[in-house]
């Protein structure tokens, strides 16, 4: 029976957001819903809640952190194994590291951050994904792929609630026995604490019109009353105000969040890009024929040291209300 | 040892994307083409490893259609690299015949201690064949690498992940490392630079010869479609107070997305 296996990232006991995301899309196939989970806690993780059929996991330490050698050589055994139609995962880090080395040992296709989805019941796959940063998008065609590898985007696919609990099977993955050549010295935790650009549903980003890198001082206190996370242009990372990590566009990240606040971006063809995904788009800019307008649904012409603080004043007012 | 560098030629970020008539693909007329801006960042870091004697040379690798391809290749070696290699090959290839051929001829090459690429194209973004190559050749990787130091028999890569957080790997013997943004200051081509470049022999191999074939694509591309248009911005009149009560006020009541 075709199948549809699900690459489950967890975290504190509980599956990411982008997990459901998936497992609601495989339940909808209707198709058996097979997940993988890599690290300690995975067993405890609620799989029969989330409708799975049989559960994969490898509930060890030794996936705690991850290596792309080990990771890979475990994925690639057990989907060899299993054979499922389709596998989904987040297009994380992770992921995106991981998966494209699968594809190769396994000879089949993947195809990353896509941002529709559909899974028909004979286990064929119709996906979309946005090239050259978003300029245009593209239908993924799988081509002699017996399984097909698909990493979805965040914030993509609908979240929905399973109607009825299963009890799965669930089988422990081993690490193959090979000869690993990477060690993964430290993990460094980021310290901002707020989600990745490419998680978040609501993105403050801040371009040249802000002056100088103590001015982000305002785009931060508006991210923390929205819960959002700040993001930059090329022009104020290459000037070392803020890291690259960041940065929004074509060689930057690709965001697609629910509102994005642009404060003193002008708009570049890069930039826009990047981020013209956004289902609400907020331009702030002195000069009005600044391009950022074309894709704004709101454009306010004005100074981004008087608006911002103003700003964040009316957002708190709502959020505490 | 040397160290290999694999690059790809893709429109330059200034680029008007338009579509096919037929959408499937896009139409590349008057395109301004330039070495994968990521890519740049894998070429100066090969140099500067040569250049701090912890390698003998640099070889720079490419696939596509070898009369624009080798217009990319000339500009690594403009940059300083010694060597280059074109697989010439049609324009729409996967990842991973694209990753098949780059091994195949990094094979052929010879002995290298690392191979150096970019952490993504710009064009596809799909960010996959450098993995791919680390498969194909069996031995490790790392990704989206800002910062590099190599000692005597292994290598320290720092890889960037989500949310700022960053990644400490050791790689023992030969690895594939894809740059990041941030890992080194691609210089620019000297004018010397240029004229010895374009003097050059560069090495030209087709598909076949590297053991990777066309028809072995695993996924393709079609109906391309442009992003849908924005209705007209809506523009918020008054002072900076009204502005942003306004703004406010249709965030939540209009468009409900906070």
């Amino acid at each position: 029976m075709a199948s549809v296996l699900v690459f489950t990232e967890f975290a504190d006991g509980k599956f990411k957001k982008g997990a459901l995301e998936l497992l609601s899309a495989a339940r909808k196939s209707g198709l058996k819903v097979q997940a993988l989970a890599l690290g300690s806690g995975a067993k405890a993780l609620p799989f029969g809640a989330e409708g799975v059929d049989e559960v994969f996991v490898a509930d060890n330490a030794q996936f705690d952190k991850y290596n792309p050698e080990l990771f890979s050589a475990t994925v690639s055994a057990l989907l060899a194994a299993q054979k499922p139609s389709v596998v989904l995962a987040s297009s994380s880090a992770l992921a995106r590291d991981m998966f494209p080395r699968v594809a190769a040992h396994m000879g089949v296709g993947v195809a990353s951050d896509c941002t529709t989805l559909e899974i028909s019941s004979d286990g064929n796959v119709t996906a979309r994904r946005p090239m050259y940063a978003g300029k245009c998008t593209a239908e993924v065609s799988f081509e002699n792929s017996p399984t097909k590898i698909v990493l979805m985007r965040a914030n993509q696919l609908p979240v929905v609630a399973a109607t009825g609990a299963k009890t799965p099977s669930v089988t422990d993955v081993a690490a193959p026995a090979t000869d690993l050549h990477t060690i993964i010295k430290d993990v460094v935790k980021g310290t901002s604490g707020k989600l990745d650009l490419t998680e978040a549903n609501i993105i403050v980003a801040g371009g040249r019109g802000m002056k100088d890198a103590a001015s982000f001082k305002l785009l931060e206190d508006l991210a923390d009353v929205l819960g959002a996370t700040v993001g930059a242009s090329r022009a104020v990372v290459d000037a070392g105000w803020v890291p690259h990590t960041m940065q929004v566009g074509q060689t930057g990240k690709t965001v697609a969040p629910t509102l994005y606040i642009a404060a003193g971006v002008s708009g570049a063809i890069q930039h826009l890009a990047g981020m013209s995904g956004s289902k609400v788009i907020v331009a702030i800019n002195k000069d009005a024929n600044a391009p950022i307008f074309q894709k704004a649904t709101y454009g306010i012409v004005g100074d981004v040291f008087e608006i911002l603080p103003k700003l964040t004043e009316e957002f708190k007012k709502l959020v505490h209300h | 040892m040397k160290v290999f560098v694999c690059i790809k030629q893709v429109p330059d970020t200034e680029t008007k994307i338009k579509l096919k008539p037929d959408q499937s693909g896009v139409d590349f007329t008057g395109v301004k083409w330039v070495m994968n801006p990521y890519d740049e960042f894998a070429v100066e870091e090969a140099i500067k490893l040569r250049e701090g004697g912890k390698a003998t040379g640099v070889v720079v690798f490419s696939v596509g259609p070898k009369a624009r391809v080798v217009e990319s290749l000339r500009t690594a070696l403009a940059m300083g690299a010694d060597d280059a290699v074109v697989i010439d090959a049609p324009e729409d290839l996967d990842s991973s015949v694209v990753a098949k051929a780059l091994a195949g001829a990094i094979k052929a090459e010879g002995e290298f201690r690392y191979i150096l690429t970019g952490k993504l194209a710009i064009d596809d973004n799909a960010s996959a064949v450098s993995q791919m190559i680390a498969e194909y050749l069996n031995i490790p990787q790392a990704t989206v690498v800002s910062k590099l130091e190599i000692g005597d028999t292994s290598a320290t890569a720092e890889r960037e992940v989500e949310g700022g957080t960053r990644e400490i790997l050791e790689l023992k013997g030969p690895a594939v490392i894809a740059a990041n943004k941030g890992l080194n200051m691609p210089r620019y081509a000297s004018l010397p630079g240029i004229m010895k470049a374009k003097k050059k022999v560069i090495k030209e191999l087709t598909l076949d010869a590297v053991g990777a074939s066309a028809a072995d694509v695993r996924v393709k591309y079609k109906g391309f479609q442009m992003p849908a248009e924005k209705p007209a911005v809506k523009m918020l009149g008054g002072d900076a107070a009204a502005q942003a009560h306004e703004l406010a006020t249709l965030l939540r009541n209009e468009a409900k997305v906070i």
